[in-house]
């Protein structure tokens, strides 16, 4: 009854709230080797637009790679040296826009936002002084062409790892206490952890194979590059499957039937893969409640790990927090599971 | 004769709610007894089974099973308990043969070591070997169920309700194969809402909403029945008991199928006093015969007695 009247309601806050596609507080960094008035200028209409927030100042061009494997901002502002000067001789001076477009919506957003501050301040530059136009130079790494199938491909294995792993346990743990089979298991020496064990390893099995055949799909169909180690990719998702798993297997200890744990693993999993992981849509924007719920969202953190892997190429010193909430949250789920588990009926 | 206790209950109670399933049972059963519990749909013997095996903690009260409680010694109990629920609960989708290995695996057993207890029920399934659980018929199902509750060569074995929705051919071997199972010294405690497999009890239990009636052996049960009981045989059973329960001297007038099991105290009236007042009555021609009486009317007797008892307690 809770699932059936309750969920209406969280869906709708949820879509409410969560579905956002603009831009807000979006984290960008600057490089501006020769601060200046203008460059100061640009940075302040930037800022004040309330898309953006400012997350660093950067100095070199390895500093700037690593800020974005590490995830730490969605665009770059990069400032020509000698701005002003190059403005005061009548030269055009450019600002590199570049945009993590792993999230390619996202990042054409940016794009055309700031594209279009800066335009704005042109054409206030022009009419005052007559000084001669900036340049913008948009640049998309890690997914140049701005191909909708990189987004969706991590997010798709999140949700089908999720899908199967989660739901398929849930029920098949359920649908033995449905049948009745769970009652003779019980009665059996079994511990519970080798009962737990026995439904969790083909499942195992089951996922990482669909991992890797929704991989090759991805990268011989749509030409989706893993640039990151294929082991570690892997190796990751193996993680995330136990994780989905002991998820499941919580689940079950709570429902009693098919029914309940389908229900259960659907709006307790899939939507909150779809909707607070950041996969469709970006986290900065929704509001500070759903953010900080966004953090309990497993699939928030495997999505940040594989994009980081397949598109930026970037290895374990980059992820490793991700994968220790990972990592943190199966244990905690493996432990509820095996105390929750009754050695006995009702 | 004393033999050794192999179950021991001690005024159990378990309460759903506000329904009672078992309202304090105190019993002992023997090794190597087959004790029936026999009662009605709801009378507590699911309850009492899953309390034995170990599924179900009871409110108040101990029980214990080869000298080991239900609650603090689960674990090593259910090494030694062979249990078959009252519902078909084995893997549908397995095979035959698969479902024995798997259950021989979960024990730790070994199929050709124990195969002698099993051999003469699992020869006759063996022909679908390979067929699914879930495709038996309902026999076979509960006899493969036998068998994997057997496999692991349990001492005591709890059966529930095995012979529910099982023709009548293969009750009767199911029975037999029980029987057998004795000889093998394995303490068997079945339930079952059928009178007539009472008899075929070492001693049996008369349950009734959580309370135990009787507890003896058939033979005694139906000795110790006080009045005289008679058969009807009629083509109008409806009829004969509304005419039964106007004639005087008759304490009750119970359909049993295609008869009517009439009781009145003994001396009192004969079968040909009967036949008289029906025919007087317009029935034509129905069978009177004084009969011995069976466990059923036993258990009606009782039941009665029982709510006769209650009355007087409420109203004194």
């Amino acid at each position: 009854m809770v699932i059936l009247f309750g969920m209406p309601l969280v869906q709708v806050l949820l879509f409410g709230f969560a579905i956002t596609n603009e831009i807000r507080d979006a984290k960008v960094s600057i490089v501006d080797p020769t601060p200046d008035v203008v460059t100061h200028a640009i940075r302040n209409k930037l800022f004040a637009s309330g898309f953006f927030i400012e997350s660093e100042i950067l100095n070199s061009q390895e500093e700037i790679s690593e800020n974005f494997r590490k995830g730490e901002s969605k665009m770059v502002v990069i400032f020509e040296n000698d701005f002003s000067g190059k403005m005061e001789r009548g030269e055009h001076p450019t600002i590199q826009l570049i945009a993590d477009a792993s999230d390619p919506n996202t990042a054409s957003m940016l794009v055309n936002y700031s594209n279009g501050i800066i335009s704005e301040f042109n054409r206030g530059q022009q009419a005052s002084s007559g000084f001669t136009l900036i340049i913008a130079e948009p640049r998309m790494i890690y997914n140049p062409a701005l191909k909708g199938v990189y987004m969706f491909v991590p997010g798709i294995i999140t949700i089908l790892l999720m899908l199967v792993s989660a739901m398929m346990t849930s029920i098949s743990i359920a649908r033995e206490k449905e049948l009745g089979t769970m009652e003779v298991l019980l009665v059996s020496p079994l511990k519970p952890f080798n009962i737990i064990a026995g439904k969790v390893i083909p499942y195992v099995l089951l996922s990482f194979i669909n991992a890797i055949s929704i991989l090759l799909l991805s990268y011989y169909v749509f030409g989706v590059p893993v640039k990151g180690s294929i082991i570690l990719l892997l190796a990751e998702s193996i993680l995330f499957i136990i994780l989905a798993l002991s998820l499941g297997i919580f689940i079950s200890t709570i429902a009693n039937n098919q029914q309940t744990a389908m229900m259960l693993s659907m709006f307790a999993m899939m939507l909150p893969t779809i909707l607070l992981s950041g996969f469709i849509f970006p986290i900065e924007n929704m509001p500070e409640v759903l953010q900080w719920l966004s953090l309990a969202m497993p699939p928030r953190w495997f999505i940040q790990i594989i994009k980081s892997i397949m598109l930026k190429g970037s290895g374990i010193n980059y992820f490793w927090k991700e994968t220790l909430i990972l990592a943190f949250i199966a244990m905690v789920f493996i432990v509820a599971s095996i105390r929750k588990f009754k050695i006995r009926l009702a | 004769m004393t033999k050794e206790v192999s179950i021991h209950c001690e005024n159990l109670t378990k309460s759903y709610g506000s329904a009672t399933a078992l309202a304090g049972l105190s019993f002992k059963v023997s090794k190597g007894e087959i004790f029936g519990f026999i009662g009605p749909d709801g009378a507590g013997k699911t309850s009492l089974f899953r309390i034995l095996a170990t599924l179900l903690l009871p409110d108040n009260g101990t029980a214990s099973v080869e000298g080991l409680d239900v609650v603090k010694n689960y674990k090593k109990l259910r090494q030694i308990l062979g249990y078959m629920p009252g519902r078909f609960s084995l893997y549908q989708d397995l095979t035959v043969a698969e479902n024995l290995q798997f259950f021989a695996g979960i024990f730790r057993a070994d199929i050709k070591e124990n195969y002698y207890l099993i051999r003469d029920i699992y020869e006759q399934i063996a022909p679908f070997a390979s067929r699914r659980a879930g495709k038996l018929s309902g026999g076979m199902k509960q006899k493969l169920a036998l068998c994997c509750a057997l496999i692991h060569k349990p001492v005591v074995l709890i059966l529930d309700e095995p012979t529910t929705g099982v023709d009548a051919v293969s009750r009767q071997e199911f029975w037999e194969m029980l029987i057998r199972l004795k000889q093998e010294h394995i303490t068997i405690l079945v339930a079952t809402p059928y009178m007539d497999e009472a008899v075929l009890c070492d001693r049996v239990a008369l349950i009734q909403h959580g309370e135990i009636m009787a507890i003896d052996t058939p033979d005694n049960i139906t000795r110790a029945y006080p009045d005289q009981l008679f058969k009807i045989k009629s083509s109008n059973t409806l009829t004969a008991i509304r005419l039964m329960n106007e004639f005087e001297g008759i304490l009750s007038a119970e359909m049993f199928g295609d008869t009517v099991h009439v009781s009145a105290e003994k001396g009192r009236i004969n079968a040909n006093a009967i036949k008289e007042y029906l025919s007087e009555k317009g029935m034509m021609a129905s069978a009177v015969s004084e009969a011995d009486p069976g466990i059923e009317d036993c258990f009606i007797h009782l039941m009665k007695r029982s709510g006769i008892v209650r009355k007087e307690k409420v109203n004194p």
